[in-house]
């Protein structure tokens, strides 16, 4: 099941468009499973809850991080501001730009993803002090 | 077990070849294979444990600095930092290699050497052709072909021009 992906509009005005779940018969309703399906909003408050913990350690970061770049979608802005901030707690830059190199590979083609996430998350980066790996030279070899 | 989870979580590997007592019925040997390892792949992008286990007094010092403001860090030393959690940077990880080079050369090579071997066989090994691919036997076969107007309608003898004895342009 294709989950909420953070995606762009390309007439030039830069508004957050959701993909949702298509489901193709309006008139003739038909839902194969019976599972309560949960909604972007859900998923996203559920994993900014996730990283907002105070008292999170280095280990359930870790767990975390690797789940969330094992789903089928870009995480969302927020999200990625909560795991930054949890990444601060534990006094942790490596990891924050770590993710910040994770976020910009799990867009693969899609290019305009990335500069859309630096572009929101800049307000906290500047916060936190995070360097983006561009400003580090990782990107390239 | 819990002793190993532990170890886990803090992630020296110089305790290797520690030992831990689990319950005090004997000593289980915690093998270098069995404890967690560090790897770089995209869909893990934070491993189990850091790169870089043993710190260096210089790194050791960054650390320390790290629990402060990460602006006051200036660029070689947020690199230090990257670098002792991780080996390599995604770039470095996706980096693809000159394989396809070698690929490539081995597959004509391997073509080559099987079209010289066919060649030496048509040399050394099969017989002369016979002889119904002489051009002397071939013009008679097609004359003889023409005479008995085979395909006459769509094929063969169809474009053979009867009266002026040529083919059809």
């Amino acid at each position: 099941m294709f989950r909420a992906v953070v995606r762009l509009s390309t007439s030039g005005v830069r508004s957050l468009a959701r993909i949702r779940p298509c489901y193709s018969a309006p008139l003739a309703s038909r839902c194969c499973s019976h599972a309560k399906v949960e909604t972007d909003e859900e998923f996203d408050a559920r994993w900014v809850t996730y990283f907002s913990k105070p008292d999170i350690d280095a280990w359930e970061l870790k767990e975390g991080m690797n789940t969330l770049i094992g789903y089928d979608l870009v995480p969302e802005p927020k999200i990625l501001d909560s795991a930054l901030r949890a990444c601060r707690r534990l006094n942790d830059l490596a990891s924050a730009i770590r993710i910040l190199e994770a976020v910009k590979d799990k867009s693969g083609p899609h290019k305009d993803i990335y500069p859309y996430l630096i572009q929101e998350l800049q307000p906290t980066l500047i916060e936190l002090g995070i360097s983006t790996p561009e400003d580090l030279g990782m990107d390239k070899l | 077990m819990l002793a190993t989870r532990a170890l886990s979580l803090v992630g020296k590997r110089a305790i290797s070849t520690s030992i831990c007592v689990r319950g005090e019925h004997g000593v289980a040997k915690v093998d270098d294979y069995a404890l967690p390892a560090y790897f770089d792949r995209r869909e893990n992008p934070l491993p189990d444990v850091q790169f870089v286990t043993e710190l260096s007094a210089v790194q050791k010092s960054l650390k320390e600095k790290e629990k402060g403001s990460w602006a006051t860090l200036s660029n070689e030393e947020k690199i230090a930092l990257y670098r002792i959690s991780f080996k390599q940077s995604f770039a470095e990880m996706n980096e693809g290699t000159k394989e396809w080079k070698s690929v490539i050369a081995g597959m004509f090579f391997f073509i080559g050497m099987t079209g010289l071997v066919v060649l030496w066989q048509r040399k050394f090994v099969y017989g002369p052709v016979p002889p119904t691919f002489e051009s002397e036997w071939k013009e008679k076969e097609v004359q003889r072909m023409l005479d008995m107007r085979i395909n006459p309608v769509e094929g063969f003898s169809a474009k053979w021009d009867y009266e002026n004895k040529e083919w059809k342009k």
